[in-house]
């Protein structure tokens, strides 16, 4: 169960991306601006790595509507993170299709590569990983994503899962 | 070889871009439609077409048009449902990523039919790269004219937007899909009123599938008159299935709808065959939604006649030896997959994908799932087939939307037709830890009518 936890940071929207929000808010009817909730919140989320409270009620102000508007929505959809997680967040499809090719199998190798349980952060910051529900390339599993860009690996093996996290691995120390 | 509508230039290298799908043909159902038809004519043609909505539902998509309100001075709305997590479906996902304006021209016919001057293409949050693409298309369509402010001299105005979702099954269902586009969780309406009258922001509102969007450009370019003329009986025109699992050849395949299940299934033209050389153990026809059937009742109906890849054929039989259309995700499972596993993986799916709306659902999939979880792992009892079918029974039709029936229906089809395998489960507990039932007689012929009836 997911939890929301709070921080003290502060948190300050840049120009630029306020004028994202504002052209994802121009998509819509006037007054109907509560509509852009959603990809405001993908916009938060890219730009800070996960949701937090305070960056909720920002939106909630730039948005004009109450901050449980926003955590009810964070709340319900499984892409919103509530808590920090690894740079790279390894979400691997766990249901029927990619499951009958091997998805458990993807899942335990990134576990004991990553030293991890599911939803943890490796102590380096740089990695998290959970298994998630069809993610609509079944013809192609095991499948796995990463935020914020939604990169699919498609067929993986456990081959090519240790090949991507070693890409990221030097990808990141560089 | 029969004949491609929608991904007959699939392979063209720049597809994706304006200029290279322009060349092929691309928007002259814009021009068509906008040029010399009125928007009733559209409608027309469509309904002509027989076209049946490709979601899943399989409901006349010229008819759900026709029940559009249109009240003076009130904006209209069509929003395509972009949405695509049933298991098993990746059709979407592959239109939009090759050939995504084939959807743009989609959208821009059904709009100018439905007098929309703004709609939306609900993309489940997953979905990022295609988003993108769609942006892309987008802008490429509004620089040629075919969007924004008088559509080629026309006089029509459109815009068109891509809106993410948030990773929620449930906004596959249209009118949790119309809260979440408010900016709302995902909890279905009670209908009536139905989107139809009152949808997006209380206003008339149409919701399509992106391949029933897609199908309209070669109704238009064709007829509906000629579209109809493909397919088999009420089953017309062709159809994307998303073939997926143990297959030799899995993708996204375009067929005639009417095409014999034997020959998709096992033809080098489009699955070839089970991988590895495996035997076929059964087969989720059309998402994970509805009911599993044995291979022996897949390929054959229960009169021994062939089943065919139709909303008719796949449904002969009805609950007891038949199955649906559904959204065209084709599963096979080869004899090494354990059924009792799989019930359990699509039982987790449900109750984690259930809103929480109504109690039948919320509370029902979470026992569903637990019960296949103890039976999975050798603590289950005998009693507990009969628990998951009442269980089922229960969430089936009590609900507000249609997730229920789509928990309910695969556990009921397992235990129906593979009980034998539960039951091992429960006398064979350590066995079921370390191996599986196997193929049993799950592929044998079909025993005759007079025995089956004795």
């Amino acid at each position: 169960m997911l939890s929301v936890q709070d921080t003290n940071t502060p948190v300050t929207f840049s120009p630029e991306l306020i004028s994202k929000f504002a052209d994802v808010v121009s998509r819509y009817p006037v007054g109907k601006q509560k509509s852009a909730l959603l990809p405001i919140l993908h916009l938060v989320q890219a730009e800070f790595g996960w949701t937090s409270v305070p960056a909720m009620d920002k939106v909630a102000e730039y948005l004009s509507i109450q901050p449980i508007e926003v955590y009810e929505v964070a709340s319900f959809y499984t892409m919103y993170f509530l808590k920090p997680q690894g740079k790279y967040m390894l979400e691997v499809c766990r249901t029927g299709p990619c499951e009958i090719v091997g998805a458990s199998k993807i899942m335990d190798h990134i576990e004991n590569t990553l030293g991890v349980k599911e939803g943890d952060v490796t102590p380096d910051g740089l990695f998290s990983w959970r298994g998630v529900e069809c993610l609509a390339a079944c013809g192609f599993g095991p499948v796995l994503q990463i935020g914020p860009e939604y990169t699919f690996y498609e067929n993986l093996t456990t081959e090519s899962v240790d090949k991507l996290i070693g890409d990221l691995k030097g990808k990141a120390n560089n | 070889m029969a004949r491609k509508l929608l991904l007959e230039h699939i392979n063209v290298p720049g597809i994706n871009t304006f200029d290279v799908y322009r060349s092929k043909g691309g928007y002259a159902a814009v021009e068509k439609a906008l040029k010399t038809l009125s928007p009733d004519d559209v409608v027309e043609e469509v309904k002509k077409s027989g076209l049946r909505g490709r979601g899943g539902a399989g409901f006349p998509t010229g008819m759900k048009w026709s029940f559009l309100a249109k009240p003076e001075g009130v904006e209209r709305y069509l929003v395509c449902n972009a949405d695509e997590s049933e298991p098993g479906t990746f059709k979407d996902r592959y239109l939009m990523t090759y050939i995504p304006h084939l959807l743009i021209e989609g959208m821009i016919v059904a709009s100018y039919a439905l007098g929309a001057k703004t709609s939306y293409i609900y993309v489940r949050g997953e979905m990022m790269p295609q988003i993108r693409i769609l942006e892309k298309a987008i802008a490429e369509a509004k620089n040629k004219g075919f969007l924004g402010k008088n559509i080629l001299g026309t006089g029509y105005d459109l815009e068109l937007y891509v809106q993410p979702g948030g990773g929620a099954y449930i906004c596959g269902e249209e009118t949790a899909l119309l809260e979440s586009l408010e900016g709302k969780r995902g909890n279905p309406r009670i209908k009536p009123p139905f989107p139809a009258i009152a949808g997006l922001y209380g206003c008339p509102t149409v919701v399509n599938n992106v391949e029933s969007i897609a199908a309209v450009v070669p109704i238009i370019n064709e007829g509906g008159d000629e579209y109809a003329k493909l397919g088999i009986g009420r089953s017309t025109g062709t159809k994307l299935i998303s073939a997926g699992g143990n297959l030799r050849k899995p993708g996204v395949y375009e067929i005639d709808l009417g095409l014999p299940v034997e020959e998709f299934l096992y033809s080098d033209e489009y699955c070839g065959g089970i991988a590895n050389g495996k035997r076929l153990k059964a087969v989720v026809a059309g998402g994970s939604s509805v009911p599993i059937l044995p291979a022996n009742l897949f390929l054959k109906t229960i009169n021994n006649e062939p089943r065919l890849m139709s909303y008719e054929s796949l449904a002969d039989g009805g609950f007891v030896s038949g199955t649906m259309m559904g959204s065209g995700g084709f599963i096979a499972y080869d004899e090494d997959q354990c059924i009792v596993r799989n019930t359990w993986n699509f039982a987790r799916f449900y109750h984690h994908e259930s809103c929480g709306q109504c109690s039948p659902c919320r509370e029902g999939t979470g026992w569903m799932e637990k019960v296949l979880h103890r039976l999975e792992y050798g603590h289950g009892k005998m009693s507990d087939m009969d628990l998951l079918v009442d269980v089922a029974k229960k969430i089936e039709g009590n609900t507000i939307c249609p997730l229920g029936d789509a928990a309910a229906w695969p556990v009921a089809s397992a235990i129906r037709h593979f009980r034998d395998e539960f039951e091992w489960h429960v006398t064979h507990p350590n066995e079921a830890t370390t191996r599986n039932f196997g193929i049993a007689h799950y592929a044998d012929p079909l025993p005759k009518l007079e025995e089956a009836a004795s």
